[in-house]
């Protein structure tokens, strides 16, 4: 294949890190206060009460100002893979493309349906079906979260497929496996529990802001009982699918994982850094210290990677350079197998035009004895198969200190909220507004764990990020950059003056 | 048993779907002709709230199944999907842009504070409903008209007009489809409009859609008639009995001629749209729409049907007549169609669903209590 130039692909990277972490600025609240509102409208349709009612319309209002803008930043995605990554499209379409398509059909109808119902359809439906157009939106939000992510996981850990020399493609064998691989179970668990958090700190966030101005005080006190019931459950959830997902790491990315660890040299029984700094300019294999200090929980990675008291945890020095004790291929040998499958490709494409069945059968059975590493064959040193560690290092463990926090945080606002004494605790409430901004941080970070923590990986070991764009040229893609930077900015702008705006209307006075 | 349909019959069966899927979307289109229709029907602010209230309830509606048109193609033909988008790098990202501004534009049209003011999200619902829609007459054109793409032997595309897909619209067929495109998602909106506000007490309002229906409809005819004339009378893009493509004399009147059923279609869905018409603009009725829905699927249908059937290759190169794409080799594998396939079992549930939302949402038609409303748009 033709390679590409790198300022281009750069260009499109920095493209979709843009698009993709302001789409993530709406979505985190869209998949939590959807599934509060229904809470919220489902105690209304309960209890007959009235203030419940205006309680569920306030936040649905502030919903919909969000899932506005969380559509408009979404589109961009789904088209993006086509413009800025055509290669990429082309290669794993076959099974990249399914996931999307049904994400369509299952997902985004549900919701673009019932959003009317929820939004206008108060008179003019039944209560029963008004409630249920609530569900059915926060579930078709939360489905269309599920494939996407399944879609996104499979670039994590591909399986399901197999790569078809005659279209130089991968194409699907198995979709269950797509569905239901490991990866996708903990990305699917781990990514909405965690939403559901920061839905709820929204909630507490405002309500905090309220009780702090004294005002809409009954309204502010019920929906943070709420809030904190479903942030406490979410929390703990989090926590326990973000232990599984690095569990799941370890055998499908040992590298995502030594990264974000700071590991540079494995062991058996590796303890895990549970307070550390990064040595500065600290590079692979230079021989340096990892960390300038750190303070570490003995055997602690080996449990969380293995489940085992003396298991082994390959570092990213062992990785790149192999380690022959613990069975372990260094990346030098696989690009030199890379560059065979590729060439024996190149030679079997060659025999198929000229019409050589034999030669053509020979380069064939020669590419298959080492086809897992074509994507190998791009890479030009070892060292090229490390992600940025420290970028991936302090995104993990920023992630991993708010979400405990955040677990506290959510007890000690039910606590509060259960013995009616949230009003005069002004220092909780003013934690409650800040936390929100934490929690909004640590659920960025943790797609930048995800994505950060792959590269360079369009496909795990198959396809690199560098061989995946558009061959279009970089003036067009920092032209669509600038485009969607300014468009996004003045958009985001938008949207914020209108939310604060109607966070100081308030709701509706009975 | 669709577990033993041949490769052939699945990449038939995924054009029909996607065609259905695009032309539900021409249909659905209604939303951004209303849009268009804004300014020039609606006299003061409470009509033009009637108006935006009543597209507000649907405009999500014509976006999903856009993003689902996308979707169907990425996932059956992903060949078309890298190719085009990739390729046709600029006409794709404008068309994305004026559906970007759409989204926002409802929700935030009056609410207090917005930043840009109500006239910027009124214009940007304009722009959607008339650069956004111009652009996909033009990218739909490229079906027939061909595009400046060659394909290496590892299908990796590259695009051999600097202007990167933005050439689509100096076409003058593109630009006659883009423009008939417009003009009948205008048509669409006055019908839509005509069936879903009340207007007792504003005859003045309903006169001037029912007008703006009827000359709509007179301005689309002479774009309409040279994409007709373009289609009878230009060479076509075909595959010959070798597997080659070549240019072939009066290709897409020959897909017609051979495929009788489509011809039908054609001329039955302009039959409708006409119909829906002088429903809208000539009387009084309110139905004009499902009329003029139906029609707009049906030539919808037609239109894409010529493009693709027939040993026609339905996204072709000028520049490399050989890379030119079919539905047979553009598709997934055969597994993936199949699985897809599957999948496509639920599209009428689907569709049940939304019929009985409309049915229930619209059973009251949009009046002065739906503006009061604090959530209305």
């Amino acid at each position: 294949m033709g390679e590409l130039d790198l300022g281009m692909v750069n260009w499109a990277r920095a493209q979709f890190t843009l698009t993709a972490m302001y789409h993530w600025l709406f979505v985190p609240i869209t998949l939590g206060l959807s599934f509060l509102c229904a809470f919220f409208e489902t105690i209304y349709v309960r209890t007959g009460k009235e203030e419940w009612k205006r309680l569920t319309k306030f936040w649905m209002t502030l919903f919909g100002i969000n899932f506005a803008i969380g559509v408009a930043t979404g589109i961009i995605l789904e088209f993006e893979f086509g413009t800025n990554w055509s290669n990429y499209s082309w290669m794993v379409g076959d099974i990249f493309g399914a996931p999307l398509a049904i994400e369509g059909i299952f997902a985004f109808f549900i919701e673009a349906t019932f959003f009317a119902v929820m939004f206008f359809g108060w008179e003019r439906t039944s209560k029963g079906f008004h409630l249920f157009s609530t569900w059915m939106v926060a579930i078709g939000s939360n489905l269309s979260a599920l494939w996407i992510l399944v879609a996104n996981s499979w670039m994590q850990y591909p399986v399901g497929m197999v790569f078809n020399p005659d279209s130089a493609r991968f194409e699907m064998q198995n979709i269950w496996e797509v569905i239901l691989s490991p990866v996708a179970v903990a990305k699917f668990t781990h990514t909405t529990s965690s939403s559901f958090v920061v839905g709820a700190l929204f909630v507490i966030a405002v309500s905090s802001y309220y009780l702090l101005k004294k005002r809409h005080i009954d309204m502010a006190k019920k929906s943070i009982l709420v809030a904190s019931v479903f942030g406490l459950l979410s929390g703990l959830f989090t926590a326990f699918t973000g232990d599984e997902s690095a569990f799941v790491n370890a055998s499908t990315q040992p590298m995502k994982l030594a990264a974000y660890e700071g590991l540079y040299k494995g062991s058996r029984g590796a303890d895990i850094v549970a307070f550390g700094m990064l040595t500065p300019g600290k590079k692979t294999g230079d021989g340096q210290e990892p960390f300038a200090f750190e303070i570490s929980i003995p055997r602690g990675l080996a449990l969380l990677a293995t489940r085992e008291w003396n298991g082994y945890v390959p570092g990213i020095e062992d990785l790149v350079y192999g380690n022959s004790a613990e069975g372990l291929v260094g990346a030098a040998d696989k690009i030199e197998r890379g560059k065979k499958a590729i060439a024996d490709l190149a030679a079997y494409k060659a025999a198929r035009k000229a019409g050589d069945d034999a030669a053509g059968k020979a380069a064939l059975e020669r590419f298959n004895v080492n086809k897992d590493y074509l994507g190998y064959g791009y890479m030009t040193r070892p060292e090229e198969i490390v992600p940025p560690v420290a970028s991936t290092y302090y995104s993990f463990h920023y992630m991993v200190y708010v979400g405990t926090f955040i677990i506290f945080l959510m007890l000690f606002f039910l606590k509060a909220g259960l013995s009616d004494r949230l009003p005069e605790n002004r220092l909780l409430l003013r934690l409650g507004v800040a936390s929100f901004f934490l929690a909004y941080l640590a659920s960025e970070m943790g797609w930048v764990v995800a994505e950060v923590g792959r590269q360079p990986w369009a496909i795990q070991d198959m396809l690199p990020v560098k061989m995946a764009a558009t061959n279009i040229g970089s003036g067009h893609v920092q032209g669509t950059f600038l485009l969607f930077f300014i468009l996004f900015a003045v958009l985001l702008l938008a949207e914020i003056k209108i939310m604060l705006k109607q966070i100081k209307i308030g709701p509706e006075v009975a | 048993m669709i577990g033993k349909l041949d490769i052939t019959t699945l990449q038939q069966l995924w054009w029909i779907l996607c065609s259905v899927v695009g032309s539900l979307f021409l249909f659905l289109n209604f939303v951004q002709g209303g849009q268009t229709l804004l300014w020039q029907v609606a006299k003061d602010d409470r009509e033009k709230s009637l108006i935006i209230n009543s597209l507000g309830r649907k405009w999500e509606l014509t976006f999903t199944t856009l993003v689902l048109f996308g979707g169907a193609l990425f996932a059956a033909f992903p060949k078309f999907y890298a190719t085009s988008f990739g390729g046709a790098y600029w006409v794709w990202i404008l068309i994305l842009f004026t559906f970007i501004v759409q989204a926002v534009s409802y929700e935030y049209r009056k609410k207090p504070n917005n930043l840009l003011g109500e006239k910027t999200y009124e214009l940007f619902l304009f722009v959607n409903g008339s650069v956004g829609i111009l652009l996909i007459g033009a990218a739909v054109g490229t079906f027939f008209t061909g595009s400046n793409f060659t394909l290496n032997a590892y299908n990796q595309v590259a695009w051999t007009h600097p202007l990167r897909g933005l050439e689509a619209a100096f076409s003058l067929f593109n630009l006659s489809l883009g423009l008939f495109l417009v003009f009948n998602a205008r048509v669409l909106g006055a019908m839509y409009l005509v069936n879903n506000i009340d207007f007792k007490g504003l005859p003045q309002f309903e006169a001037r859609v029912r007008r703006s229906c009827l000359s709509s409809f007179l301005l689309s005819l002479p774009f309409l008639l040279y994409v007709v004339v373009g289609l009878v009378f230009f060479d076509g893009f075909g595959v010959g009995k070798d597997g080659a493509v070549a240019m072939v004399a009066g290709k897409y009147l020959g897909n017609l001629l051979a495929m009788p059923l489509v011809l039908v279609l054609l001329l039955a869905g302009l039959f409708l749209v006409i119909l829906g018409v002088t429903r809208t603009g000539l009387a009084k009725s309110t139905t004009g729409i499902w009329f003029g829905g139906l029609g707009t699927v049906l030539v919808g249908l037609a239109v894409f049907f010529t493009a693709g059937f027939n040993d026609t290759p339905f996204y072709p190169s000028k520049a490399d007549l050989q890379s030119s794409l079919t539905i047979y080799n553009a598709s997934s594998s055969h597994y993936t169609l199949t699985a897809m396939t599957y999948v496509a079992l639920a599209i009428p549930f689907v569709l049940a669903y939304i019929a009985y939302v409309w049915r229930l949402m619209d059973a009251r038609k949009i009046d002065e209590r739906d503006l009061a409303d604090k959530k209305a748009y």
